[in-house]
This record gives C-alpha cells, structure tokens and sequence, in this order.
C-alpha cells in the first residue's frame, strides 16, 4: 500500500507537468487551430534559456528563471505566431502541421549544436528531501511540483473565467467572427493565447527538467505525451488536458512498477488509439460543431 | 504540363537515373540505391495522403514490416521474389487494418492515430526479441542474386532497385489512372460528393491505405538486401515524419513528388556535407520558408512559376479541407 501510494503520488506529479503542456497545446487549438508538433520542444528549449542565464550571464538561480520565461514567451510566443503560425494560415492545416514538425527539427537541432548532445544538470528548484507518510517516502519536490502546476491551473482557469481579457480570449476560441463583431480585438487575443501556451510550456519546463535533466531531445517523449493527454482528455478542455495529463502520469507510473517495463511507453498510445475511436472528443470533451 | 512533352521528359529521365551510378563511388551507388528506395515508400504516401487526402504518420513502420519479414524469410532460405511478395501481402493487410481508424476520424486525429501506431510497432520490434532481434536487429540478409545476375556489388543492386522502382512506378501510374484513381481524388476533395456521385469511400480510403502500405512494404523488401542489417530504430517515428517530409516537400499529389521530395531529404544531405551537424537546421528552415510561400512543394512552386494565372487549385482544395477538420 505504501508503494502504491508513492507510485501514484510521483505519477500524479510527474502527470501534472504533462498537464501544463497539454493545456497550452489544447488552448492553441481552441484559439488559432494551430496543431503544434513541436510543443515538446517548446518544453525542452525553456531550460535552456535558464541554464544561458546561469552560466553565461552569471545570474541567480532566481532571475535566470524569470530570464528564461522571458525569453521563452518571446522566442516560442510572440516569434512562433509572427514568423510561423501567421504566414501559414492561409494555405490551411496540413502545411501547418509540416512546418510545425519542421519546426521540431529545426529547435532539436539548434539546441544539439549550440549546447552540445550531453544531458545537462538543472538545478533543482524546490529542496530534494523526502517525507514520510503512513510508510510511504514521498518526496518534497514531487509534491511541489503538483501544487505549482495545480495552482498555474487554477489561476489559469479563474484569469480565462473571471476577466475581461480571458472572457475575450473564450469568445475567440469559441467565435472569431462574433467575438470580432461584438468587439474583441481578435488578434490580440489570439496573440495572448500563444503567449500563455509559451509561458505554461516553459513552467513545464523547468519543474520536469531538473527530473529529467535538460537534454536535447527531450522533446521527443514530451510532446507525444502532451498530445496524447489533451486528446485523452478532451481536445477543447482546459480541465479535459488536465485530467489527461494526471491520467498519463499516474497509469505511465503504475505500469511501469506493477505490469511490465518494457512496454510502459504503450500504454498511453493504446489508450489513445482507444479514445479516438471511441470517443474522439475525449473523456470530457464536447464534440465541436466546427468539423462537421 | 503538355502532354506531348511528357513520353521525352521520362525517356530523359530514365536516361539519367541509368547513367547516375556510373563512375561514382561505392558510396554514391548506395546512396542512390536508397534514394530510390525511399521514393518508393514515399510513392507509397503520395497515394494515401497526396491522391487520397488521409494523412499517415506510419509508413516507416510499413518499410519496417517489410524489412521484417523479408529478412526473415530470406534468412530462413526463401529467394527474395516470394518474400518480397509476402512483405507486401503483410504489409498491405495491416494498412488495411490502420485504415480503419480513417473511416472514423480525420485530420489531426488520424495523424495521432498513425503516430501511436508506428510507436507502438517500434516498441514491440524491440520488445519481442525472440522474432526481430531486439534492439540489436537482424542482420546478413543475402543480396536477390537472380542466376546470371547477382546483386552482391553496389552497382546491380541499384539497376536492380531501378527495375523494381520502374515497375513500381508504372503500376502506380496506372492505380492514379484507373477509376480507383479518380476515386481516390474524389475522396480527398470532396467526401460527401464522391459518395453521393456512388463512390464507396469506405472501401476506397481502406484501399488508399492498404495500396499505400504494400509500397512501404516493397520498400521495406529492398531495404533489407540493401543494408543488410536492420534494427527498430530504423523504423521509428522520425522516419515516418521524413516520409511525410519527403512527400510534402516534393508535392503531395504530383506522381514525381515523392521522387524529388526523396531526392531533397536523402541526396542533399550528402551534398550539404561541408555544413557538417547544421544540414538538418538548414533543411527543416527550408521547409519552412517552402511551407509559407509554396504548400503545394517543389514540382507546385514549379508549377506555380509556369502558370501564374492559374494557381494550384487541385491542391489547395485538398489543404481546404485539412482546415477545416
């Protein structure tokens, strides 16, 4: 029983930082129908940025984090909707998809040339000790890292419900056209949500990184699992890519200690070929009018 | 394109693949001999995604069944022919069960489908060593040796792999022609017309998949003599992404498309050399800048140039409706 519960409370960590990236790749779809193959590598590419803060510009743990948000929701924000997203509209979904895929490369590779193929150590955020709890060692940054990410959630979740700014940004997802008539500046809006996908991306990053420590290819994995939560979950739910993420985390973890190692990675994409068939608008997604 | 200048233009090209081997080294030959290869596979995509509008993220793991089951086969003793028949018959029957997934879902989901699919492939190509080998693979597949033609040096195996490419070409332009073909179309521009006009897009978009899947598996057949060695890496996802690359680069739903698109993704590289580790950022910024100015890929940038009153409406129709999915 202790085992259990410290396999599901890692798991449940572990998933919610799939969650904060599956919740960014979800609000991009709603807001701009952008399907980015590379939201992996926007959660490898943030630590980065953190580590050119620590060891080239010399600043504290503290700024370089702020530092590497910054530069993250400018590169993979702001940039990735002007140079990217923006001139591809009009050709539509498949070329979007290329060049998003494209896109993957492109950062992989930059990353592999410019800071080297070696994995390299993050420094560790929260503290590395350990709690116990009813016999179970559970540690303290697992638990950390699931209240950040639950609390980015929940504001994310009160700001999109309770503002202004976040109601517009709704009513775009739901309706440019109406949210343009009734006057929402569209555009913007749809800008914020790219900013917003950026900043949840590079808070993923830097909870998942000093786990998994920053490597080059991290992508690869990331972005197939926070696929698989926001479609698992319900493609156009906040709460759907939650529930997604926590699912993953928790199922990858308890798989892999009690079922079979060797094929941990298969479950997620079983379950995924399972939803779609079954279900394609997820566990608590509603099916969008839009495709039909 | 003027339909006069068409029987030249290929007597041309045929003309050059033949001399292209000549004179080169080793290397070279093999690496045309993979080009071809791949352009098979990529050929195989072309009628899935370009023809018949069904995006695949899978075919790498359709070359892997092939590659599977021919190097199996031939290990145990079986001549190449009945195996490479028997990759195809494989590979054809999974695409036929992968297009069902399609009949249900399109877009960016069938995508995913395909993507867990392939992934799930590479997984148990790992995983069940006591049939692939595992992580280490197979190798010392014996090279097709056809009595007085043996394909043990570099330079047969390519005029070998050109035959094949050739017959496989010529049979793919005959699938594009037939009233599969223009079914296939009908599928991808218009769905609810096609079946409305009595096009059974059920069996058409299974067919898209299962032909396109047996072509994977050919390419799959000629990998294995060709490498003699394979191993599931070979076969994982990020080939299937350069297939798709190959495809889209070169022009999704052009018969040359995959040929250039090959071209572009196996023979640059080699010509890019000098740039050493920065070939793969030039190439995926390429595609980028390709993407933005020319979705149609190179033989529409083409295209786009010759015409320029008439723009590529075919496939726009087809991006249409990725849109909107």
């Amino acid at each position: 029983m202790s085992q259990f519960l410290q396999v599901f409370l890692s798991g449940l960590s572990t998933g919610s930082i799939y969650a904060l990236a599956a919740i960014g790749f979800t609000l991009l779809w709603q807001a701009a129908q952008t399907v980015n193959f590379a939201q992996g590598e926007f959660v490898m590419l943030p630590a980065f940025f953190v580590l050119i803060g620590i060891h080239w510009l010399h600043l504290p743990l503290w700024l370089s984090l702020i530092f590497g948000l910054i530069v993250a929701v400018i590169v993979l924000g702001l940039l990735f909707k002007k140079v990217v997203v923006e001139p591809m509209l009009p050709n539509g979904g498949l070329p979007l998809i290329i060049a998003t895929m494209a896109l993957s490369i492109l950062l992989k590779e930059g990353t592999k040339q410019f800071y080297g193929a070696e994995a390299q150590p993050f420094p560790n955020i929260f503290p590395q000790t350990t709690m116990t709890l009813d016999g179970a060692v559970i540690s303290v940054q697992d638990i950390m890292n699931l209240v950040v990410s639950l609390g980015v959630v929940v504001g994310l979740t009160l700001f999109l419900n309770r503002t202004r700014t976040g109601r517009c940004m709704q009513a775009t997802a739901q309706n440019p056209e109406v949210a343009e008539i009734l006057g929402v500046n569209v555009k913007r809006m749809v800008l914020y949500t790219f900013l917003v996908n950026a900043a949840l991306a590079a808070l993923a990053s830097f909870l998942i990184s000093p786990i998994y420590l920053a490597k080059f290819s991290n992508g690869e994995t990331l972005g197939l699992v926070a696929f698989i939560a926001a479609i698992v979950g319900g493609f156009n739910q906040i709460r759907g890519a939650l529930v997604g993420g926590l699912l993953i985390g928790v199922l990858d973890n308890l798989t892999a200690t009690y079922v079979t190692t060797e094929y941990r990675a298969a479950l997620p994409l079983v379950m995924l070929i399972v939803i779609i068939l079954w279900r394609p608008q997820g566990l608590l997604g509603t099916s969008e009018g839009r495709q039909v | 394109m003027k339909r006069r200048l068409t029987p030249i233009l290929l007597v041309v090209g045929l003309a050059l693949l033949i001399v292209a081997p000549l004179g080169q080294t080793d290397y070279i030959k093999y690496i045309l001999s993979s080009w071809l290869i791949f352009a098979i596979a990529a050929m195989g995509l072309n009628l899935t995604l370009g023809y018949a509008g069904q995006i695949s993220l899978a075919q790498a793991s359709f070359i892997g069944i092939g590659a599977y089951t021919t190097a199996l086969l031939t290990l145990a003793g079986v001549p190449w022919i009945p195996s490479m028949l028997a990759a195809m018959a494989v590979s054809f029957l999974v695409g036929l069960a992968l297009g069902f997934p399609a009949l249900r879902v399109q877009g960016h989901f069938l995508a995913f489908v395909t993507l867990a699919f392939n992934t799930l492939f590479y997984l148990v190509a790992r995983n069940e060593d006591w049939l692939t080998g595992g992580p280490y693979g197979l190798s010392g597949m014996p090279r097709p040796d056809f009595w007085l033609f043996d394909t043990n040096q570099n330079l047969p195996f390519y005029y070998f792999t050109l035959a094949v490419f050739v017959v496989a070409a010529a049979l793919m332009w005959g699938i594009v022609r037939s009233p599969w073909g223009r079914a296939f179309k009908g599928l991808r521009e218009n769905p609810i017309r096609a079946e409305s006009l009595g096009v059974d897009t059920r069996r058409i978009t299974l067919l898209a998949f299962a032909i396109g899947s047996a072509y994977g598996g050919l390419a799959g057949a000629l990998i294995s003599p060709l490498v003699q060695f394979i191993n599931p890496d070979s076969f994982a996802l990020v080939q299937s992404i350069r297939i798709l690359l190959m495809v889209v680069v070169g022009g999704a739903g052009f018969f040359f498309g995959p040929l250039f698109g090959a071209a572009m993704v196996i023979l640059l590289p080699e010509f890019l050399r000098f740039t050493e580790g920065y070939y793969l950022m030039i190439y995926a910024s390429a595609v980028i800048v390709l993407m933005v100015f020319c979705p149609s890929g190179l033989i529409g940038a083409g295209q786009a140039l010759r015409e320029r009153f008439r723009p590529g409406h075919r496939v726009r129709g087809d991006m249409k409706q990725g849109s909107q999915l």
